[in-house]
């Protein structure tokens, strides 16, 4: 390709120097100077002492406040996460205390939503089953930052065949649909005989990680060679320092815009899983539990499966929304000044 | 507004048509909507272009050149809008015309020659299609578009231009893709030419080669040419009229050579008085020219010699102190004069070399066609030398190979051959202990101010990052070192809680230097650590270096493309061409006497060099 291209010097001539004088103009050309007061000299390059410091996080914290999709998204996710703390506040009612007098019953003072088939009060499932929905999709967020984000950073940052290793690996779990992949992962003899919160997490962690990876490296890529990771090596700084103290950092907003999402997209699937009757056992209460249970009474009793469903997706949609809303507040793009 | 242009719509039957304004902008106001509110970018903004005039819009980034001449075009962002005054071309007032009109006018009336060659370019499609397509927009194909496209082409300078037409633009060079752009801008005949910075993203040489051939053209067409550039000696070496933008704001306008050999408006002079192009010799601090004058008066000189507590762990030792060490050698008073660096480590004496490379060679291996790879030789067989306390600066076009030089001088990059000494030690074959102590005498300064500084952390972290890295102090001293370094680069101590995406180009470059210096180091490399700078903001900042460089007694290695940065930083000129160093003397003797052609047309293609005698 190169041979294509034509030298622009040609060095073979002979240079003669020429002194260029310049463009002189027949026609008269006035010599306009502006008056001095009207645009008073500044010191060159002066720095503006009044503004506030800015970090990353404190300009996207000015930006977020005043987005009314991240308002709505932050005051659910709070109801959300108080709800599971303490859900007694909630409800008054023991969700676990059913009595079958009472079965299918439709709502009344004290059960606005009425009772499920075994008698069970609807709301009060609804609020105790927030903690288990919520704690798989933290849990799961978080085991697929650590793997998913380590791999990907390590990936990304040292190339060569690490990099050609781990992006194999993800690519062949990314192959795998996630849904299959996790009943396949939850009849195994080990897990199906040990059913918590703790299985769901590591399946879904086991078949989620990919994803974040594959942000991660994408982001660590495009910092790796930035040049103040250049300049802290020359600092002295060792190269795994320079990835956790520079590249990392710079990597984030990336990975928390895609992890706010995808934990909402946890929460789906454990509800799915749940559905199943492959995710949480029957003992801990979850949405997903309770719309398996709602499913057979969906013609003639719709209510006891739409309360936890709305709540699954409000829960679901908040997280998805909040994600939207760093992904606008972190775009570098959107930061320029 | 011009006399003479008013003069001429006044009495239409004695004017000669030339003397009617081709583009008259009056009283121009534009102002665009962000979320933080308008903004005025450009205020009474007034300039005249008669047929085939160039005039030479000057100024820095921001000072609202550019949005000027975009406004002529009707080609302002979509925030942006004509907030008042007139823009008349050929009598007509187009600034606020219709879209129809406007798109009638682009093209056979107004053409354009963008700046940056590299995206201005569809990457999909030929070349000849892209010259076509401008022919198309304004009826001028004709029956045979081929033959006239190679025609349009081949006036630009492309040379077997019927060829060239059909290949893509990745197949260019950068210099090729302005040539064809100045192909495109030309191809409808307009009466007006604007160029946007046509060449600041190309080598000097190619640069001259365009201006000459842009001239040229236009000349024999008849175009008038309204220049947008930064360069004061490039405007005045192609301009017949220039127009010096501040600020948004005309503050000085007349013919070219006049404002530049009497500059009127303070601004205007600070431009003439910092362009590199335009100087004449090496920066001298006021304490250097304080040095001299005493060394007149044969008065001995003793430095104050810089005795800071933070500056840990390195007691000053008075070894290398040698004040007034001035064997005033009648041929260069200039250099003779400089003080000794008051050395703070020992045995540092000036003209002891510091750094020494010896036939370094670089192969990069270029993959190729089916897995085979090719031989690159990024540099080749490269020796020189850098005396303590002085300057040593490659000069090259890119591609040279100066910037693989620095960075295998920095150990950052192994050498294929040759070695690197640094103080009599081979910089190769440092390892763990002896590589980190090697780090912190050595340090770099980079180009791209915006990249250099980690967006994350604010400036406090930013300078102590290199004590942290070398343990050096608790933070109550730390800080203290932190705040002594910004008062070294004449930065606020306020400056330490912001970030950098606060900062101009200028400043950061400053925290940069301000970063490098943390640890005392006894060379600093500069890549092209002022090229992306505006000239005066350049202009302190090669002051900065130049008087930091007396005070601590650094040595820089200076990288960059630019020989007028070179003629006021340097001692010693090392010139490289493809790999090879072509040339090595000291500045003075490279400036007067060049003896390799490249040089010599280096030299002869600095803008405006030869203007203000």
């Amino acid at each position: 390709m190169s041979e294509k291209l034509t030298p622009e010097t040609d060095l073979t001539k002979p240079v003669t120097p020429v002194s260029r004088q310049g463009k002189t103009s027949s026609r008269v050309i006035e010599h306009f100077v502006a008056p001095l007061e009207e645009t008073p000299l500044a010191a060159i390059d002066n720095v503006d002492e009044t503004a506030a410091p800015l970090s990353l996080w404190a300009d996207a914290w000015r930006n977020l406040r005043r987005q009314p999709l991240f308002i709505i998204s932050a005051l659910l996710i709070v109801l959300v996460l108080v709800v599971a703390f303490v859900p007694h506040l909630f409800a008054s009612v023991d969700p676990t205390s059913c009595t079958l007098n009472d079965s299918s019953e439709g709502a009344r003072a004290g059960h606005p939503f009425g009772f499920t088939l075994q008698g069970c009060d609807v709301y009060s499932r609804m609020i105790y089953g927030t903690r288990a929905s919520l704690l798989v999709g933290v849990l799961t967020t978080l085991g697929v930052l650590v793997v998913g984000g380590t791999m990907g950073a390590l990936a990304g940052y040292y190339g060569g065949w690490i990099d050609t290793v781990l992006a194999r690996l993800a690519d062949i779990f990314f192959a795998l649909p996630l849904i299959l992949g996790a009943i396949v992962m939850m009849q195994l003899p080990a897990f199906r005989d040990n059913r918590s919160v703790w299985t769901v997490v590591i399946t879904l962690v086991i078949f989620g990680w990919p994803q974040i990876a594959r942000i991660t490296r994408g982001a660590v890529i495009e910092n790796r060679n930035a040049d103040f990771v250049t300049a802290s090596k020359a600092l002295g700084l060792s190269r795994f320092n320079a990835l956790v103290r520079h590249v990392i950092p710079n990597s984030l907003a990336p990975i928390i815009v895609v992890a706010s999402i995808s934990l909402g997209t946890f929460i789906v699937a454990e509800a799915t899983l749940s559905f199943l009757g492959i995710g949480l056992p029957d003992t801990v209460m979850s949405w997903g539990n309770d719309i398996a249970a709602a499913q057979p009474q969906v013609r003639n009793n719709p209510g006891v499966l739409l309360w936890p469903a709305a709540a699954l997706s409000v829960t679901v949609l908040s997280f998805i929304m909040l994600g939207d809303a760093l992904r606008d507040a972190l775009d570098p793009k959107a930061r320029k000044r | 507004m011009s006399n003479h242009a008013t003069g001429g719509t006044a009495n239409p039957g004695a004017a000669r048509t030339d003397d009617v304004p081709l583009l008259e902008i009056r009283d121009l106001a534009i102002t665009f909507e962000t979320s933080n509110g308008p903004i005025n970018a450009v205020r009474n903004a007034h300039l005249t272009i008669m047929p085939g005039e160039t005039v030479a819009i000057v100024g820095e980034s921001g000072s609202g050149k550019s949005t000027t001449a975009l406004a002529a075009i009707g080609l302002l962002p979509s925030n942006g809008r004509v907030s008042g005054g007139q823009i008349l071309f050929d009598g007509e007032d187009i600034a606020n015309a219709s879209e129809k009109r406007i798109i009638e006018l682009r093209g056979n009336s107004i053409g354009m020659v963008p700046q940056d060659p590299m995206s201005n370019l569809n990457p999909v499609w030929k070349i000849g299609f892209q010259v076509k397509e401008t022919l198309k927009a304004n009826g001028l194909a004709g029956a045979n578009s081929k033959e006239r496209v190679a025609e349009v082409l081949a006036e630009a300078g492309l040379p077997d231009a019927a060829n060239r037409a059909k290949q893509y633009p990745h197949e260019f060079s950068g210099g090729m893709r302005q040539r064809a752009l100045i192909a495109i801008g030309l191809a409808c005949r307009p009466r007006l030419l604007i160029a946007d910075e046509p060449t600041s993203a190309l080598d000097v040489t190619v640069q001259r080669q365009i201006l000459d051939h842009l001239d040229r053209m236009t000349s024999e067409l008849g175009t008038a040419v309204l220049l947008i550039t930064h360069d004061l000696g490039l405007a005045a070496e192609r301009a017949e009229k220039l127009v010096v933008m501040y600020k948004g704001q005309v503050v000085e306008s007349g013919p070219a050579l006049e404002i530049l050999r009497n500059p009127q408006h303070p601004y205007t002079q600070r431009l003439v008085n910092s362009a590199p192009s335009l100087a004449s010799r090496r920066l001298q601090s006021q304490k250097a020219k304080d040095a001299l004058a005493a060394a007149v008066a044969g008065l001995d000189t003793p430095l104050d010699d810089e005795n800071d507590p933070a500056h840990v762990g390195k007691a000053p030792t008075d070894a290398g102190l040698a004040p007034s060490s001035v064997p005033a050698a009648p041929a260069q008073p200039v250099r003779a004069a400089r003080p000794a660096p008051n050395g703070e480590r020992k045995g540092a004496q000036a003209g002891e070399t510091i750094l020494e490379v010896k036939n370094l060679t670089r192969v990069f291996k270029l993959r190729g066609a089916l897995g085979k790879s090719t031989d690159f030789k990024a540099v080749d067989d490269v020796s020189f030398s850098v005396p303590r306390g002085t300057t040593m600066a490659i000069v090259g076009e890119s591609g040279s190979g100066k910037s693989t030089v620095a960075q295998m001088a920095l150990s950052l990059l192994a050498p294929t051959e040759g070695s690197i000494l640094f103080d009599g030690v081979e910089v190769n074959s440092l390892k763990g202990k002896a590589l980190f102590d090697f780090r912190r005498r050595v340090q770099p300064i980079f180009q791209d101010p915006y990249g250099s500084l980690d967006p994350m952390f604010n400036i406090f972290r930013t300078i102590e990052e290199p004590l942290k890295i070398h343990k050096i102090g608790d933070s109550k001293s730390r800080e203290k070192k932190v705040r002594e370094l910004l008062d070294q680069v004449s930065m606020p101590a306020s400056t330490m809680h912001r970030f950098p995406n606060e900062l101009s180009g200028g400043q950061r470059q400053r925290i940069a230097i301000a970063r490098a210096l943390a640890l005392n180091p006894d060379v600093i490399i500069c890549d092209e650590a002022v090229s992306a700078l505006d000239v005066l903001v350049q202009a302190q900042v090669l002051n900065l270096l130049n008087e930091l460089q007396e005070d601590l007694g650094l040595t820089y290695l200076f990288i960059t493309h630019d020989l007028a940065v070179v003629r006021q930083i340097a001692d010693h000129v090392t010139v490289m061409q493809k790999g090879r160093v072509v040339e090595a003397a000291s500045t003075d003797e490279v400036f007067s006497n060049p003896r390799q052609v490249y040089t010599q047309e280096l030299l002869n293609a600095i803008p405006g060099a030869t203007l203000l005698v």
